[in-house]
């Protein structure tokens, strides 16, 4: 816990310092409200995705599908529009789907016992495939107005944009399920223990199948948020993004393990992954580069806690 | 009978942590003799074949062959110095050849250095021929039956002219007719001056298959002599042979209604047509040796393991398979074997461990109330003696005396009809024992059925209203507190009956 403690002490450190550095190379415009706005806008599925996320590896499991899941929902909404339907019908059934997506991962891994990792990588393909099968490689972007200005315009008299209050509201939901319910305290358990858990009456299936429907539900938001941001929906949104959304939750403390990580370090790793990547952006960095950061970031704090423990336990070997 | 011993073990002692294992040990292996080793769970058998095998190095004493001291470094030292272990369960290569398996890492080379496969083949059945059984060398060891495996490692033992054979429990898994076999392949052995040191609880086997034995109880020897002058009785005798003292007896009770109730469960080929009640007001023990399946009848009813057949009822309720939180919601608690593992979340905090059965009637609207749960916590902590210095402490920092008290307070705190404990003391202290006895005895008193499992024969003898003996995966004896003693369920946990 104290070991947690600090790593969220030092997220947020870096955050500062990367608020500075960049304020300083970019003589002011990082923290400008306008630069701060496409911030939040590049951040938002991210944000969004890494909640449920962030319950799922927790856990002891793992939801490579997510950026899959978005595409499909992206594509679902293009397809559906041009059958005529309206956004208010589209909008629920598109998460419904999503839950659904969510609820065949969820299954395969309870039911059947398999790996989540091999499951997800299997629908990743498969989820991306749909969206593909689904609307080809079209692009449909005649929305009204009325939605698409959801993710260009801030909410009025602020530089906040729409995605990031929608973030905020789903992270209190999922901080007070994560924290401070009795769900919470078995998502750590079943993570930390799963057979411990089990031998405590925690009905460790039902759990976890609840977990990947939330990540499809949300990822499936997020889809919505990214098609009407874009003003696009097409079968390749998101491709990729699980790479950034995974990078984002263990950088923010969460072990790849299971069982440890709080959500507030999630939403500082979020922030820092986005700020780090907003501020390449600004420098004028190649897509390249960002992979490239992204996936150390992932790297770095993967071995990071395991790197500190070995240094303790020098220091303790050697009095 | 006078010939030198093939391998002696002198004076050895061993020790694990603050545990001991093996104290000042000796055995002697005659060639061509068959010796049994003998002894109760936990007595160290296990380290002393360990010990032979090169595996564990002793801390004092030494390993002898042909009377001259060795010091194995590994396993590889003590095969290659002659000394061969066949395992229960053997593990070999599945999708490699039975010879491939024999001759692993010293396959017969032919010209350019190529696998001899022709000469593989016809060394392996020459060794099969010696041992007097018939198995193709050239079929995958994929799908042997057990029996068979076993024979490819006693094969393999032979390619290394192994003197010395260790058998830990060889028949344990094996079939009447494989038994036979066995045997005709351990006096095919000794015929060739082997000696076959023979591990197992079946004490007719020992009396037919060897000629003396060697008797550990609690890490030290107790007796080594020829089986000629020896009972089934006189046997157990030495095995058990310790005074009954220290106990905490549970103080009578009356008996009330029938709280738990098993009937014929059955869960196949781990146990079968189990069936017995445990009153309110009754501590039953469950008795038997490692692997009888006690411990899987107690997962059987809590729900972890789904049974095959028959059903758990409490109050005359039938209880759902497969499902631990009906067996909660009908009052069991449940205090499993392996208290790192099942019972607690070692990363978490004691109280966190505490409350883990409880979150539903610590929530209210799906929200943890801290303060109850706390409150929870600090209740039992109390009265369970726990010594902590902070409820917020991560359970592993605490000795597993301590540890077995937050496991136990987890699932009092629900206030249990029926309380299953599954080796309740097994690694804690005296005095934490003492106090886990006393609270066992006190929750009888206050009217709740207690289902204990325990390979500890005084702690059965002493707590028990009855003793329910299992082997082999069936109910075998049950005896009465005042028939029970302990050469009566040694001899029926290893599967004799007396009269």
């Amino acid at each position: 816990m104290r070991n947690l403690l600090r790593w969220e002490t030092a997220l947020v450190f870096l955050l500062v310092v990367v608020a500075l550095t960049g304020q300083v190379s970019t003589d002011g415009s990082f923290l400008s409200g306008g630069n701060l706005f496409y911030l939040g806008l590049d951040i938002g599925e991210i944000a969004l995705i890494a909640l449920p996320l962030t319950l799922v590896i927790v856990a002891g499991e793992i939801d490579l599908s997510v950026a899959s899941v978005l595409g499909l929902s992206s594509a679902l909404i293009g397809w559906l529009w041009n059958a005529g339907w309206s956004l208010e019908t589209i909008i629920p059934t598109v998460i419904v789907a999503g839950a659904v997506c969510g609820a065949v991962n969820g299954l395969l891994v309870t039911r059947l016992g398999l790996p989540s990792l091999a499951v997800t990588i299997g629908t990743l393909a498969l989820y991306r495939g749909l969206a593909l099968v689904v609307l080809g490689d079209t692009a449909v972007a005649d929305f009204p107005a009325s939605y698409t200005s959801f993710g260009t315009t801030p909410v009025p008299g602020t530089d906040i944009p729409y995605p990031i209050v929608l973030a905020a509201v789903l992270a209190v939901l999922f901080g007070v399920a994560l924290h401070a319910s009795s769900f919470g305290r078995s998502v750590y358990a079943i993570g930390a223990n799963e057979e411990g858990a089990r031998f405590s009456g925690i009905r460790v299936k039902r759990v976890k199948l609840s977990l990947f429907v939330l990540a499809g539900a949300v990822a499936a938001i997020a889809g919505i948020v990214y098609t009407f941001r874009f003003s696009s929906a097409r079968a390749d949104n998101g491709l990729g993004l699980e790479l950034a959304v995974v990078a984002a939750v263990l950088l923010g403390g969460v072990s790849i393990f299971g069982g440890k990580g709080t959500l507030f370090g999630v939403l500082a790793g979020v922030l820092l992954l986005g700020g780090l990547r907003n501020l390449l952006i600004l420098q004028d960095t190649s897509t390249e580069v960002l992979t490239i950061v992204t996936g150390l970031l992932l790297l770095v704090s993967v071995l990071a806690p395991s790197v500190t423990r070995r240094v303790a336990s020098l220091r303790k070997a050697a009095p | 009978m006078d010939r030198p011993p093939v391998v002696a073990l002198d004076e050895v002692s061993k020790s694990f942590g603050a545990v001991r294992a093996l104290s000042g040990v000796s055995l002697r292996l005659l060639p061509g003799e068959a010796h049994a080793l003998l002894g109760e769970n936990g007595a160290g058998k296990s380290t002393l074949i360990k010990t032979l095998a090169g595996v564990h190095r002793p801390d004092a004493g030494q390993v002898l062959l042909d009377e001259v001291p060795q010091r194995f470094s590994g396993p590889a030292d003590a095969l290659a110095a002659g000394i061969a272990i066949i395992y229960q369960e053997p593990t070999l290569f599945g999708d490699l050849s039975v010879a491939e398996n024999v001759f692993m890492g010293r396959q017969p080379l032919g010209f350019g250095r190529r696998i001899d496969v022709a000469s593989m083949h016809a060394r392996t059945s020459e060794l099969f021929s010696r041992l007097g059984v018939r198995l193709d060398p050239a079929r995958p060891a994929r799908g042997l039956s057990i029996a068979d495996q076993q024979l490819v490692e006693i094969a393999k033992a032979l390619s290394f002219d192994a003197r010395v054979i260790v058998m830990d429990e060889p028949t344990a898994a094996l079939s009447a007719h494989e038994v036979r076999r066995l045997f005709g392949v351990v006096q095919a052995l000794r015929a060739q001056d082997a000696a076959v040191l023979f591990v197992s609880h079946r004490l007719n086997e020992v009396f037919e298959l060897c000629q003396r034995a060697t008797v550990l109880r609690d890490g030290e020897f107790v007796w080594s002599g020829p089986l000629d002058d020896e009972t089934p009785d006189s046997l157990v005798r030495r095995m058990v042979g310790r005074e009954l003292s220290q106990l905490f007896p549970k103080e009578d009770t009356t008996a009330g209604e029938v709280l738990l109730s098993v009937q014929r469960l059955t869960r196949e080929g781990v146990f079968t047509d189990v069936s017995f009640d445990v009153r309110a007001g009754e501590i039953v023990a469950l008795s038997g040796l490692v692997g009888a399946g006690r411990s899987e009848v107690a997962r059987a009813v809590f729900g972890i393991d789904r049974p095959d057949g028959g059903f758990a009822s409490v109050r005359g309720k039938r209880l759902k398979h497969g499902s631990p939180t009906a067996a909660m919601a009908a009052g069991i608690g449940f205090v499993p074997e392996d208290r790192r593992q099942q019972g607690l979340v070692m990363d978490a905090s004691i109280e966190r461990n505490t409350a883990l059965a409880s979150l539903g009637r610590l929530s209210k609207f799906g929200l943890l109330r801290r303060s109850s749960e706390r409150a929870l916590a600090q209740d039992w902590a109390v009265r369970l003696r726990l010594k902590f210095s902070r409820l917020s402490d991560p359970v592993g920092v605490l000795s597993g005396g301590n540890q077995q008290k937050v496991v136990l307070a987890k699932w009092l705190a629900r206030k249990p009809s029926v309380l299953i404990v599954d080796e309740p003391t097994r690694g804690i202290d005296v005095g934490t024992k003492a106090e886990v006895h006393r609270l066992l005895s006190e929750l009888a008193g206050q009217g709740v059925a207690v289902l204990m499992i325990s390979s500890e024969l005084p702690e059965v003898l002493g707590m028990a209203d009855r003793v329910l003996v299992m082997h082999e995966g069936r109910l075998v004896r049950e005896l009465s507190r005042a028939e029970a003693t302990e050469e009566r369920v040694a001899l029926a946990a290893a599967g004799q009956v007396d009269s």
